[in-house]
């Protein structure tokens, strides 16, 4: 029974239905592959063997497996709460006295209820900071296809996990692409849903008006199994909205006729990498030769969604960070003089250089003067960015296509001193998030070193079972997804 | 966008309940400068007219009743997520006032 660990949820439960496997080999299996590969990744964090092991037990003496999620093991991005299993954040600001949540998140209560089993957590940039999880307490998750490249951040735990099937699929978050940008890297589908369509409730802020929750998994079919479970108005978080879900699954007809797909030109220009170029273009042909209509469209506002994004975020991170001050959670020190000293003191010897740097610039973003001319201004730049994709879909376009990245995975430490090209690492992923649309990285192809290629669907706001039924008409027609690192 | 000085970075840190060291402070002047550099081009985009967007889906006031609702963890097993030292259900924290 070797590689249960690389099969698809869709796979797996099949198996599971027929009583072909049991939860509990296919959860060993899992657990035997985190033991084999991940001193090479580092995308584990919290290993949760044991307690995946009792539930996956559970869930075989029952033996209901209605439910596509039913004994599926998976991993957590280590901001998501989850009662009784240790949650840092990556930050050395929870680490340090282990925070341990007593309540659970939205997400994972769903997950649970639908069947699935929690594996462990699985590394982040501090806070979601990053993009190459770089700034983390527990070091560099390195990418399975070359361990000497980042897997990309934030979720860079969650993509390397699923690509070196370490289990069947993660949760990530995604505020300025920290979904899409690893599970490009790592040859993962991975969806960033539309902002208030599934719960952030019991996950760790970053910018409250940016983040989105949503799952990285191994084929674009998954990735519709999850959201059908965790997706839907929540009372514990008033961004959820009361827009119904549809059957996610029923919309993979894999028929795109008659579907509009624009190519905006302002994600395709002179000098950018010819192999993510390449690719990208031949997938749009490979959905063209299905019987999509590409259409030439413009997003005129595109070069300005990454400035908007670095005063939008870092100001609503001051904002977010101030919570940890040493009194409710975690990091402590001892000898302060008074109250603020003891304020100063357990946040600056506990939060990392990115997180200060981003606290720094939102607070300075925000003060007294400022306020008009930067937060304020870059939210008017948010409407018009909004407004490009409205002009678009209001004249017809059903999905956009683009690259995920300019290139394929960087080296770890290609960024090191230079914050502002780590920024530019989102170039093509922070449009969406200013106008709250879904979209969706899906393997496309691979460098020439080996390295895999992204494509980014996107849709309309609310519209995810469209960009789900084209990336899954893609992914039948190609083999990319179906590609294996090698470790 | 002028360059910040190691006064204003101090000043800044202040206000986010930061203190720094002297390399850090160096070391922040330089990276908040290249940073607000970089945004600093939004200020070129003609906003004129336009209402800013806080909330992309425009989701407004999301109304519940007012009443007190218990979800999961009680205040006690909150409170003992605390550093400090809890005495009679609250958290003692050093002095306000020194």
């Amino acid at each position: 029974m070797d590689n249960l660990c690389s099969l698809t949820i869709a796979q797996a439960h099949e198996k599971l239905r027929k009583k072909e496997i049991s939860s509990e080999e296919l959860t060993q299996a899992c657990i035997d592959r985190i033991a084999a590969v991940d001193s090479r990744l580092n995308a584990v964090v919290f290993n949760g063997a044991e307690m995946a092991m009792e539930q996956a037990k559970a869930v075989d003496a029952a033996g209901d497996f209605s439910s596509p999620l039913a004994g599926i093991p998976y991993l957590t991005k280590d901001v998501y709460c989850e009662a009784g299993v240790p949650t840092t954040a990556c930050s050395n600001v929870l680490r340090d006295k282990t925070y341990v949540p007593p309540f659970d998140s939205t997400t994972t209560t769903r997950l649970k209820k639908a069947g699935a089993l929690s594996l462990g957590k699985v590394n982040t940039d501090e806070f979601t900071m990053g993009a190459s999880t770089e700034t983390s307490c527990y070091g560099v998750t390195r990418n399975p296809w070359n361990t000497d490249c980042v897997a990309g951040g934030s979720s860079g735990g969650s993509a390397a996990a699923v690509a070196a099937d370490e289990c069947l699929f993660a949760l990530g978050t995604d505020t300025g692409g920290s979904i899409r940008q690893p599970a490009g890297y790592c040859n993962c589908a991975g969806i960033r849903t539309t902002y208030g369509r599934t719960s952030r409730y019991g996950v760790m802020s970053m910018a409250s008006s940016l983040d989105t929750i949503g799952p990285i998994g191994k084929s674009v079919e998954d990735l519709a199994i999850i959201l059908g479970a965790i997706a839907g108005k929540d009372s514990l978080d008033a961004t959820t909205a009361d827009v119904p879900v549809p059957d996610y699954r029923k919309a993979l007809t894999g028929n795109v006729k008659g579907l509009t797909i624009g190519i905006p030109k302002e994600y395709f220009v002179d000098g950018m990498n010819a192999e993510v170029e390449g690719a990208v273009r031949e997938a749009a042909k490979v959905l063209e030769s299905l019987g999509a209509t590409l259409k030439e469209i413009s997003l005129p506002h595109t070069e300005h969604a990454t400035p908007a994004y670095y005063v939008i975020c870092p100001s609503e991170v001051s904002s977010n960070m101030a919570r940890y001050d040493g009194v409710r959670f975690g990091h402590t020190t001892s000898g302060a003089a008074d109250l603020r000293s003891y304020y100063e003191e357990a946040r600056s010897s506990g939060f990392g250089a990115e997180v200060k740097r981003r606290i720094m610039i939102g607070t300075y973003a925000l003060s007294a003067g400022y306020f008009d001319a930067y937060y304020r201004q870059a939210q008017k730049v948010r409407a018009l960015i909004k407004r490009d994709f409205d002009d678009v879909y209001s004249a017809g376009v059903d999905v956009i296509l683009s690259p995920v990245s300019p290139t394929p995975a960087f080296k770890v430490g290609a960024h090191q001193d230079d914050p502002v090209a780590m920024y530019l690492e989102d170039i093509f992923l922070d449009s969406q998030v200013m106008a709250g649309i879904p979209a969706m990285s899906v393997p496309c192809g691979f460098s020439k070193d080996g390295l895999p290629i992204g494509l980014q669907i996107m849709g309309k706001q609310w519209d995810e079972a469209t960009v789900l039924r084209a990336g899954h008409a893609y992914e039948q027609a190609t083999e990319w997804h179906k590609q294996k690192p090698t470790l | 966008m002028a360059s910040l000085t190691p006064e204003q970075v101090r000043h800044i840190a202040k206000l986010a309940r930061l203190t720094l060291t002297n390399a850090e402070v160096e070391k922040f002047a330089t990276e908040l400068t290249s940073i607000l550099a970089y945004v600093d081009r939004l200020t070129q985009v003609n906003t004129e007219g336009v209402e800013p967007l806080k909330i992309a889906t425009g989701v407004t006031n999301n109304w519940r009743e007012d009443v007190v609702q218990q979800h999961q963890a009680s205040p006690d097993a909150l409170l003992g997520c605390s550093p400090l030292p809890i005495i009679d259900h609250q958290i003692q924290t050093p002095s306000a006032h020194g």
